[in-house]
C-alpha cells in the first residue's frame, strides 16, 4: 500500500480542477524586501476587493475542488478582515494557509485565527541575524518581531514553516538559518532561492549567487540534513534550487492552468501569481465566475496543451515534463511569451542564462544599491 | 522499524484527514500539500483518532471487510511507512 492516486480530472476533458487557491489578499506590506514577486507597477492597483467579493471567491473555488488556500499579498494582515475569511474559508473545509512577514501580527491575533480555524501560519525571515535581515526587508524591527512571532506560533501549537528567500547576500549563512529553525522548533524550513520576477527581476544583478556560492550552500544543506536524519529529527528542509543554474527548466506552476489559481487584490485571475506581467489578457472574478475563468477563459487557456508551442519544444521529447517552462521567464527574458524558457540548454536564448551566470561571478553590487519594493519606485515604474 | 500493534497512531499536528468530492477520494492536508490517498490508505486512516491502538483499527476494518482475511500486515505497513512520511506519531 503506498497510498498515493493519480491526478483528479475537472469538468472538461483534459482539464484537472484547481486544487490550489491562492488569495493575494492586497498589495499593501510594511516590508520592500527587494526580491518581491509582487508586480513594479502595483501602486497602481485599483480597488481591492471586498470581504463579500472575497466570500464569493473561495465558496466558487472549493465547489470546483480547491482543497488549499494560500492567504498572500503583500502582508495579508493589513486586511482587517482577515479573521472573517478565515473563518469562511475553513467552514468550507479549506486547508488555510497565512503567508505573512509576521508584521502586524500579536500573539492575540496568532490565538484568534487558531480558533477561526487557521491550519497554518507560514512566518518569512529575510537571514538569521537582525542586521541582515532588517537590511533586507528595509525595517528596523522586523527581525524582533519575526522571532516573537514564530515562538507565538509555534507556542500556538500550529505545524511551523520558517521560509528563507535566498540570494546572494545571505547565501553564505545556511547553517545559521538552520540552526535558527532548529532552535524555534520549525517543521519544515523553506529555503528558497530567488526567482527572477517582478522585483526581483529589477535587482537580479545584485541578487543572484554565483556558482560557487549555491554549491557550497548546498553542501551545507545536504550535510545539515545528515545530522537531521541521525539525530531522528522531523524537521524538513526544502531546498529550492535556482532555475538560472539548471539546463533544463521547471515544469512551472505543473503547467499553465492545471492546478493553480492565483486571484490578485483587484480581483484578476491568473494562472501563478507572476502571469500578469505578460501581455495576456486576464479576466477578473468582479466580471465572471471562477467556473467560467478556469475553463472558458482565453487567458486561461492560451498555454493549455502543446499545440501553441514553437521549436524546440514543439519536437522536444521532454515537453509534456517541463510544458517549455515558465511563460514569464521566455517573456522577460526573450520578449516573446512563446517561446522555451531560456533556461533550456536547447532554447537558442540560452546565452542570456550563461550571461546572468557570468555577471553573477562578478557582481559587486552592495544591499544599498538595490531597488527597493516600496510605493514611491513602484510610482516611477507606471509612470516610466 | 516494525509497528506493535498497542502502538497509538495520530495524526501530527497540522495534518487534516478528509474526503474531497469533486476528487472523489480522501486526501491527507499539510501546509502547502496534499496527499490523495488510495481506498485502502483511506480507510485506515478514517480510523486513526489518537485513542485507538493498532489492534482496534485492525480488527474495525477486519470487520469492514470480512473477504479481506488477515489485515495486520497492511495495516501495519502502511502505518509504518506513513510514520516514516512523518503524517502520523506513534506512541
Amino acid at each position: 500500500m503506498t497510498g498515493y492516486h493519480a491526478m483528479p480530472s475537472g469538468d472538461r476533458p483534459g482539464i484537472g480542477p484547481p486544487l490550489w487557491l491562492l488569495a493575494e489578499l492586497t498589495y499593501r506590506c510594511p516590508l520592500q524586501c527587494p526580491y518581491c514577486s509582487n508586480p513594479l507597477d502595483f501602486a497602481q492597483t485599483e480597488q481591492e476587493l471586498t470581504t463579500q467579493e472575497w466570500v464569493k471567491v473561495l465558496r466558487q473555488g472549493r465547489e470546483m475542488g480547491a482543497a488549499q488556500l494560500g492567504f498572500s499579498g503583500g502582508e495579508p494582515l493589513v486586511r482587517q478582515d482577515l479573521p472573517e475569511l478565515i473563518a469562511e474559508a475553513r467552514q468550507l473545509g479549506y486547508y488555510t494557509n497565512l503567508i505573512t512577514s509576521g508584521l502586524g501580527l500579536t500573539e492575540a491575533k496568532v490565538n484568534a485565527f487558531r480558533d477561526a480555524g487557521l491550519d497554518h501560519i507560514q512566518v518569512s525571515f529575510q537571514a538569521s541575524d537582525p542586521e541582515l535581515n532588517n537590511a533586507v526587508a528595509g525595517s528596523r524591527k522586523a527581525f524582533d518581531q519575526k522571532l516573537a512571532m514564530a515562538r507565538a506560533v509555534k507556542e500556538a501549537g500550529y505545524p511551523m514553516v520558517l521560509n528563507f528567500v535566498i540570494h546572494r547576500h545571505n547565501i553564505h549563512q545556511m547553517d545559521d538559518i538552520i540552526s535558527l529553525c532548529e532552535r524555534l522548533g520549525a517543521d519544515y524550513v523553506e529555503l528558497a532561492t530567488c526567482q527572477y520576477y517582478g522585483w526581483a527581476f529589477e535587482n537580479r544583478e545584485g541578487l543572484m549567487p554565483s556558482r560557487s556560492q549555491l554549491e557550497r550552500a548546498e553542501a551545507e544543506v545536504n550535510s545539515y540534513r545528515k545530522r537531521l536524519t541521525a539525530s531522528g529529527s522531523a524537521m524538513k528542509l526544502i531546498f529550492v534550487t535556482p532555475d538560472y543554474y539548471e539546463e533544463r527548466p521547471k515544469a512551472c506552476m505543473n503547467g499553465w492552468g492545471s492546478l493553480f489559481l492565483t486571484v490578485a487584490p483587484d480581483g484578476t485571475a491568473l494562472p501563478c501569481h507572476s502571469a500578469r506581467l505578460l501581455p495576456i489578457e486576464f479576466p477578473n472574478v468582479r466580471e465572471s465566475s471562477l467556473h467560467s475563468i478556469w475553463y472558458d477563459s482565453p487567458g486561461f487557456n492560451h498555454y493549455r496543451g502543446d499545440s501553441w508551442m514553437p521549436e524546440p519544444c514543439r519536437s522536444c521529447d521532454e515537453k509534456d515534463k517541463d510544458f517549455g517552462g515558465c511563460r514569464c521567464q521566455a517573456y522577460l527574458l526573450t520578449g516573446n511569451a512563446d517561446n522555451a524558457d531560456p533556461v533550456c540548454s536547447k532554447s537558442p536564448h540560452h546565452d542570456r542564462i550563461l550571461a546572468a551566470r557570468k555577471a553573477a561571478d562578478h557582481a559587486t553590487a552592495g544591499l544599498e544599491e538595490l531597488t527597493y519594493r516600496n510605493a514611491d519606485n513602484s510610482r516611477l515604474f507606471f509612470r516610466g | 522499524m516494525a509497528v506493535s500493534l498497542k502502538q497509538v497512531p495520530r495524526l501530527r499536528p497540522g495534518f487534516r484527514f478528509q474526503w474531497e468530492p469533486a476528487q472523489n477520494t480522501h486526501v491527507l492536508l499539510y501546509p502547502e500539500g496534499m496527499v490523495r490517498l488510495n481506498d485502502s490508505a483511506g480507510a485506515v486512516l478514517k480510523e486513526v483518532n489518537g485513542q485507538r491502538n493498532v489492534a482496534d483499527i485492525v480488527a474495525i476494518l477486519e470487520q469492514q471487510f470480512p473477504d479481506a482475511g488477515s489485515l495486520e500486515n497492511d495495516v501495519s505497513e502502511f502505518l509504518n511507512d506513513a510514520e516514516q512520511q512523518h503524517w502520523i506519531m506513534l506512541t
